[in-house]
């Protein structure tokens, strides 16, 4: 624990309901002012860890902080310093947005006029409307627009965009930009690879409620393969014997690889040897970092 | 355009498939216990003449329970069940025909069964279906009930005719009035009003110079079927032909407007919440207004009316030894007009309970729905928000209760020109059953709070009571296990000096702990 607590610390989260372990020794460190990716295939645990740090599931084992609180027994004066926007939405059928917003608002302890008012005009959203006759989409911005315009330090954002359109991503993505120029701290779980990119400075990935990855984005490109096709001057021997070296393919002189990382200076080491005509490396790209994780079948040590 | 009608069928069966048995059983239940009991109450014919004269000449009872054409025990039970079971049957057919036509669109999964093989009106047609057949087995129910109580077989046919005819109809009226608004709660407030109007309709027909009235409520056809004495078969092809003629427009409302729209257009509404709506209690107000407005409303017509009652009985008593001897025999000693008073009361009680829970199994419905974790993950506990919704289901059905007890007092201190003495009397009988009814509303909470999943056991436990007050003594219960029900230890006397308060303390006590165990046993669970 560093002097200044992280707003969000969870190490060795454990929770079953039931039979289902749905979560399974889950680390998460999420540090002051920062925008924390929470990646993870359907199911592995995101909202339940959420839910978790909202005091709204009681965790059955692991050590859990919230801004420097117990999530469950302190729940009641952390939550007027969190904001939290559920992945499904649903709104009172008879209550309209703008009333959901200021309700929501005041519950936490404080809304932004000004604020309320530039969101619902960038949202492009009808605060007059019913709850009833809203669009998921539509749904999603009266939350949206609750959380952002209270005035809270941290924001939980359950994967927020799954019913924006584009149009209405890139607004949100500025305003979480925003969000973070102005010190808050945000935990986004998302699916969308192109969100997290542009927005996250670190990234957490779980998968059957535990954490597999976590790290800024650079050190995880650096965790994935890098592919390479090399034409080299004479038919090379013994590739396959290097370590980190992956799905190696020679034809005569012609060589197709995956590499690890840490295993491209011996390759091009031994590439040099043999003379090299032409060489192409394809970094990783995130999706294939993701694919990895999400479809593996063993989770591996978690990165730190 | 019906295609995918038999799927969806098998679907609604499934999600009912314990709320619709419960509906049938209470529906072919009350009807067929009548003729027994009657046959035991009145085992003379000059005792069922004399109830039978005495009932024709109580406008006040037959306004509530419709009017009397025979003597015999079938006639005698047909004027006491036909026009409230059928009032009953009808609600079945309101609240079904909402629940899988526009609670399905707004709730959205109208919309993704909407993109396979399902027609446009296959909702509306199944949800018909399903409903008229409800209506065929209550008939079939009420029919083999009545028949094996030994009443005539023609007029036993005809009586379960004319309930399942008003269910039939008041499922078009629902049909209807599901493709006028967006919100389900509005569409099945439609239906309710208009059996509502209906019911005040052949009332006014069935007791006042103008019997045509009853002619034009879809509630009056039942008793004007008259099983037992000459029915007339041609009333049930009248309904028949109405609930067509219904259904016809409501398929072809459902063909003219878009899935999820209604026929009436909706409204905006304010952009900003007013200052009030600030906490969890504003918010269950909110909620819960307009059914505590209605409850309320529906209790003190309910008391107006029993006032009424009360008047009437005092004289037909005049005019009828034979009824005096059966009602002492019932009732034991008192005055006989503040037993029949507080015996309504102890009706309104258990009506009481229901509102109680549904106002309470709120907080469930919204924790089911997603939409207590976003109030729960702001500044407010759990504590604040359970209670909000509890001090409504403990306070409205106390108004509730108090307006009954207001409207009966000031109607019978009217009659008998004691408006300052009979008024706090029957607020005292009415709010008597608080207790009782905030011991259901603290069972409902406890539930929540321990096992949520078993929320409808609130229901059940409410109904057992209910059996218990009505057949307890029939079934030769033993007491320990009519003590179960609180509604057992409510007085059934208006005197104040006669009632025992120690019972009512208890009864207190129970919904405290209760509520106690509720409201700890959700602080510790998982939410959501």
């Amino acid at each position: 624990m560093t002097v200044a607590e992280s707003p969000i610390a969870v190490s060795g989260l454990t929770k079953s309901y039931g039979p289902t372990r749905a979560l399974d020794g889950l680390d998460l460190e999420v540090s002051a002012g920062e925008v924390h990716g929470f990646l993870g295939p359907n199911g592995s645990g995101k909202s339940t860890t959420i839910r978790v740090l909202l005091g709204l599931l009681r965790a059955d084992g692991g050590h859990t902080r919230l801004l420097g609180g117990d999530p469950w027994r302190d729940a009641t004066t952390l939550h007027r310093r969190l904001a939290y926007v559920p992945g499904d939405v649903t709104l009172w059928p008879n209550l309209t947005g703008g009333e959901v917003i200021d309700m929501l608002g005041r519950m936490r302890g404080g809304l932004d006029r000004a604020r309320r008012a530039a969101l619902l005009e960038r949202f492009d959203l009808d605060p007059r409307k019913k709850g009833r006759t809203y669009s998921k989409g539509n749904r999603q911005k009266v939350a949206l627009v609750a959380a952002l315009a209270s005035d809270v330090e941290l924001l939980l954002l359950d994967e927020p965009t799954s019913g924006l359109d584009p149009l209405m991503e890139e607004v949100f993505r500025s305003c979480v930009a925003e969000e973070r120029r102005r010190g808050r701290t945000v935990l986004l779980s998302s699916h969308v690879l192109a969100e997290v990119e542009a927005l996250c400075d670190r990234v957490s990935i779980i998968r059957d409620g535990r954490t597999v990855e976590s790290g800024s984005l650079t050190d995880l490109r650096h965790l994935t393969r890098t592919s390479i096709t090399a034409e080299l001057a004479s038919p090379p021997a013994g590739l396959d014997a290097l370590p980190g070296v992956h799905d190696l393919a020679v034809e005569g002189s012609r060589v197709r690889c995956e590499v690890d990382a840490e295993a491209l200076d011996g390759l091009l080491r031994r590439f040099t040897d043999h003379g090299v005509r032409s060489l192409v490396c394809r970094p990783p790209t995130l999706e294939q970092l993701f694919l990895r994780h999400y479809a593996q079948a063993e989770p591996e040590p978690a990165f730190r | 355009m019906i295609t995918g009608t038999w799927p969806l069928i098998r679907l609604a069966l499934r999600r009912d498939r314990i709320r619709l048995p419960i509906w049938l059983v209470l529906l072919v239940l009350i009807p067929s216990v009548t003729p027994p009991s009657f046959a035991a109450l009145f085992p003379t014919d000059a005792a069922r003449a004399s109830y039978a004269a005495g009932l024709a000449a109580n406008p006040a009872l037959v306004s509530i329970q419709g009017p009397i054409y025979g003597t015999d025990l079938g006639a005698l039970s047909a004027a006491r069940v036909l026009t409230i079971s059928a009032v009953l049957v009808a609600l079945l057919s309101v609240l079904t025909v909402i629940r899988h036509t526009r609670a399905e669109e707004e709730a959205g999964r109208r919309e993704l069964l909407g993109a396979t093989v399902v027609g446009r009106h296959a909702g509306l047609a199944a949800a018909l279906t399903i409903v008229v057949g409800c209506d065929v087995l209550v008939a079939a129910g009420v029919t083999a009930g009545f028949v094996g109580a030994g009443l005539p077989f023609a007029g036993s046919v005809a009586a379960g005719l004319a309930l399942a005819s008003a269910g039939v109809v008041f499922a078009a009226v629902a049909a209807v009035a599901a493709q006028l608004t967006e919100s389900p709660r509005a569409a099945t407030g439609i239906g309710l009003a208009a059996l509502g109007a209906t019911y005040v309709l052949r009332a006014a027909g069935d007791t006042g110079s103008a019997p045509w009235l009853s002619w034009v409520s879809p509630l009056g056809w039942p008793a004007l079927v008259r099983p037992f004495t000459g029915e007339r078969w041609w009333v049930l092809a009248l309904a028949v032909a109405v609930a067509v003629a219904l259904g016809a427009v409501a398929f072809a409302l459902s063909a003219r407007r878009d899935l999820a729209a209604g026929v009436l257009p909706a409204r905006l509404g304010p952009a900003a919440a007013s200052p009030a709506l600030g906490g969890p209690l504003a918010l269950a107000w909110r909620l819960q207004r307009g059914g505590l407005l209605g409850w309320t409303a529906g209790f003190v017509l309910a008391g107006a009316a029993f006032g009424g009652v009360a008047q009437g009985i005092e004289a037909l008593l005049e005019s009828s030894p034979d009824t005096i001897e059966l009602l002492r025999q019932l009732a034991g000693g008192g005055d006989l007009v503040d037993v029949f008073l507080a015996a309504e009361f102890g009706i309104l009680g258990l009506l009481a309970s229901a509102f109680a829970i549904t106002a309470t199994l709120r907080l469930r419905s919204e924790e089911t729905d997603g939409r207590a974790e976003v109030v729960l993950s702001t500044a407010v506990g759990r504590v604040r928000w359970a209670s909000s919704h509890l001090l409504v289901a403990l306070l409205g059905p106390t108004l509730a209760l108090l307006g009954a007890g207001v409207a009966a007092g000031l109607v019978r201190g009217v009659a008998v020109g004691d408006v300052a003495g009979q008024v706090p009397r029957l607020v005292g009988g009415a709010l008597a059953q608080v207790p009782a009814v905030w011991v259901l509303a603290g069972l409902a909470l406890a539930l929540f709070g321990v096992l949520p999943q078993w929320v409808v056991g609130a229901w059940g436990v409410l109904v057992t009571f209910l059996l218990f007050g009505q057949f307890g003594r029939l079934l030769q219960l033993p007491q320990w296990v009519l003590n179960l029900s609180p509604f057992t230890h409510l007085p059934r006397t208006l005197d104040g000096g006669d009632i025992a308060v120690a019972p009512l303390l208890w009864l207190l006590v129970v919904a405290a702990a209760l509520v106690t165990v509720g409201l700890v046993g959700f602080r510790r669970r998982d939410a959501g």
